[in-house]
């Protein structure tokens, strides 16, 4: 077995026994990419320096007898996460030389555990997008099938775990950008409650909405990122005062009496594939062979949450993305002599098409005259949205719907058409809104052998009755366990 | 049509994006679209219905207001696209 394909705790083993070394386990990651992902396109920047030097600073950690989960372990991180030193684009134009001056919470957390970061990896432009095409980096493929896009817009971290171009990665969800790529790559992505993981020097993209999260090559590996970068941080005021609970306790294939809900509407969406459909239900019935019990819930106001969601997102989007106007950081355009219009050059050259739409999209809603029909019915009805939620969780533990309505589509097939595409986002966009946690795990393949993933929700910030679900239904199931095959 | 391209006009000038005419015409024709379908809203009752700004609710997060080393002035401006004496340059502003 090659050391790139190893999970996160199976590397920690050989690491703990010193069978391996830090250092031949970035190497092994390392070739992988150099081999590979000329292919795939997950990778922004690779850091071969800096992480061989992070590994070999982990091995010595270790030889002293300091090691922790994530020591050693070769990790990629989302291009919209701050790294001091460390070019952090966004995949946008406007922050193509952005090097930042100081690490994000996350960051902070992954090094003092001694983990080992091999680079930032590619998303949709300011995680706005669910295709990973709406890079200025270029798009990322699907490892499944190269003709694919991997989702998004996490698209860059799903491949790269998916390709064994990492262990594991951090992405962020705002409206699904863990929990679809995850689905469309074969691989665990988690969303967790909002509050519980710090933002602080995570790019904003819609404030009340943005979430960080790990994607894994498996349940255990989810619990274990999860673990590391959870827990209250001062300088992101939306963060929970809240403690930790052990998720790996959390990891017992016994789910007998859990009661899980399945939403009507849901399972009834218009737009959902008859195979995607069928596949949960097996899913479902796995779960119930373990001693679950399912139980039919309704969210009432889910056929709505598409557009109170694509109100919501770029209202804050407009507001947060004022900030680029080419004077603090990123990209200017200098061939304009006044501000005004110095503005408007590093705003229209620096910023990609579906940013664009989205600013002024948002910009529309929260202007004067429209505020009360748009922003503000929108956030009424979201109001609607968490009591449905809220309710639902009365009678059941875990919500199970399907992650996406399709398995991962082809590249540019709905570029040209941005409602559709925002369509595809129904199952995802109400855990944001509610701001509970929400987790996708493999479970099965379409016809063609792409990769189907189910969605579980839990009530907030109860991620570990998440992880027991997912960490049972993977131990009944060998879905995870199939990897992509690289032409 | 949903929005027109005098007013696609406007919010772009809001929001300082440039456009020209084809860019106008395709916004205000898939944003119009996109406007078209949100009107869906209006079919749901919202009356003394409270606005969510967050999903989790918070009491603001005091702080102690103590004098603490803030980020360097040359780490601030090492990402400025002009800079000068320490401060950041942006084209003329007053004749």
């Amino acid at each position: 077995m090659n050391l790139y394909e190893l999970t996160i705790h199976e590397a920690h083993d050989l690491l703990r026994r010193k069978e391996i070394s830090a250092v031949d386990l970035t190497r092994s990651v390392l070739d992988r990419i150099r081999e590979i992902d000329f292919r795939v396109g997950a990778y922004i920047t690779v850091t071969e320096e800096t992480a061989l030097s992070q590994a070999a600073a982990a091995d010595h950690a270790v030889g002293e007898g300091r090691i922790g989960p994530l020591t050693g372990i070769p990790l990629a991180v989302k291009d919209l996460i701050c790294t001091r030193g460390l070019r952090t684009t966004c995949a946008s134009k406007i922050l193509e030389n952005f090097v930042p001056p100081y690490d994000a919470g996350v960051i902070e957390a992954l090094k003092a555990e001694g983990a080992v970061i091999v680079g930032k990896v590619n998303m949709d432009e300011f995680a706005m997008g669910s295709s990973t095409e709406n890079s200025a980096m270029g798009i990322t493929r699907n490892p499944w099938d190269l003709s694919r896009t991997p989702g998004g817009s996490s698209g860059g971290s799903a491949a790269a775990v998916a390709a064994d171009m990492c262990l594991g990665a951090l992405g962020s969800d705002t409206g699904g950008s863990i929990r679809q790529p995850a689905s469309h790559c074969g691989v665990v992505g988690l969303k967790p409650t909002y509050g519980r993981v710090s933002r602080y020097g995570l790019v904003a993209f819609a404030s009340s909405l943005d979430q960080i999260g790990p994607l894994t090559k498996d349940v255990t590996d989810c619990a274990l990122v999860l673990s590391a970068i959870s827990g209250h941080d001062r300088r992101d005021s939306t963060s929970v005062p809240r403690p930790v609970p052990d998720y790996i306790e959390a990891l017992r294939p016994d789910i007998a009496g859990i009661r899980i809900g399945l939403p009507r509407e849901y399972h009834s969406a218009e737009g959902l594939s008859p195979e995607v459909s069928s596949i949960i239900r097996g899913a479902v019935e796995i779960l119930e062979g373990m001693g679950a019990q399912c139980v039919e819930i309704s969210l009432p106001h889910t056929p709505h949450a598409v557009a109170v969601y694509y109100l919501i997102a770029p209202s804050e989007a407009s507001s947060n993305l004022a900030r680029y106007d080419g004077v603090k950081y990123g990209f200017r355009d200098r061939d304009r002599g006044d501000l005004l219009e110095m503005y408007r050059g590093t705003r229209s050259r620096g910023f990609g098409p579906e940013v664009q739409r989205r600013i002024i999209l948002g910009t529309y809603a929260l202007s004067a005259g429209y505020y009360d029909a748009y922003y503000g019915k929108a956030s009424q009805v979201r109001t609607l949205i968490v009591a449905d939620f809220r309710k639902a969780f009365e009678t059941c533990d875990v919500i199970l719907s399907p992650v996406a309505p399709t398995p991962a589509f082809p590249i540019g097939e709905k570029m040209d058409d941005p409602l559709t595409m925002y369509l595809s986002d129904i199952f995802t966009l109400s855990a944001n809104l509610a701001g509970i946690p929400g987790m996708s795990v493999p479970c099965g393949f379409s016809a063609e052998g792409l990769p189907i993933g189910l969605q579980l929700m839990g009530n907030h910030f109860d991620e570990e009755t998440l992880l027991r679900v997912g960490y049972a239904f993977e131990q009944a199931t060998e879905v995870h366990l199939r990897k992509p095959v690289l032409p | 049509m949903k929005i027109t391209k005098e007013e696609v006009l406007h919010v772009a000038n809001l929001a300082r994006l440039d456009m020209d005419d084809d860019a106008v015409e395709k916004f205000s024709e898939q944003i119009g679209t996109i406007l078209s379908y949100m009107d869906s809203l209006n079919q749901v009752e919202t009356e003394g219905v409270p606005p969510t700004s967050h999903a989790i609710s918070l009491n603001n997060a005091f702080r102690e207001d103590e004098e603490k080393d803030s980020l360097e002035r040359g780490a601030a401006l090492a990402n400025a696209p002009e800079q000068e004496d320490g401060c950041f340059v942006v084209p003329r502003i007053v004749g």
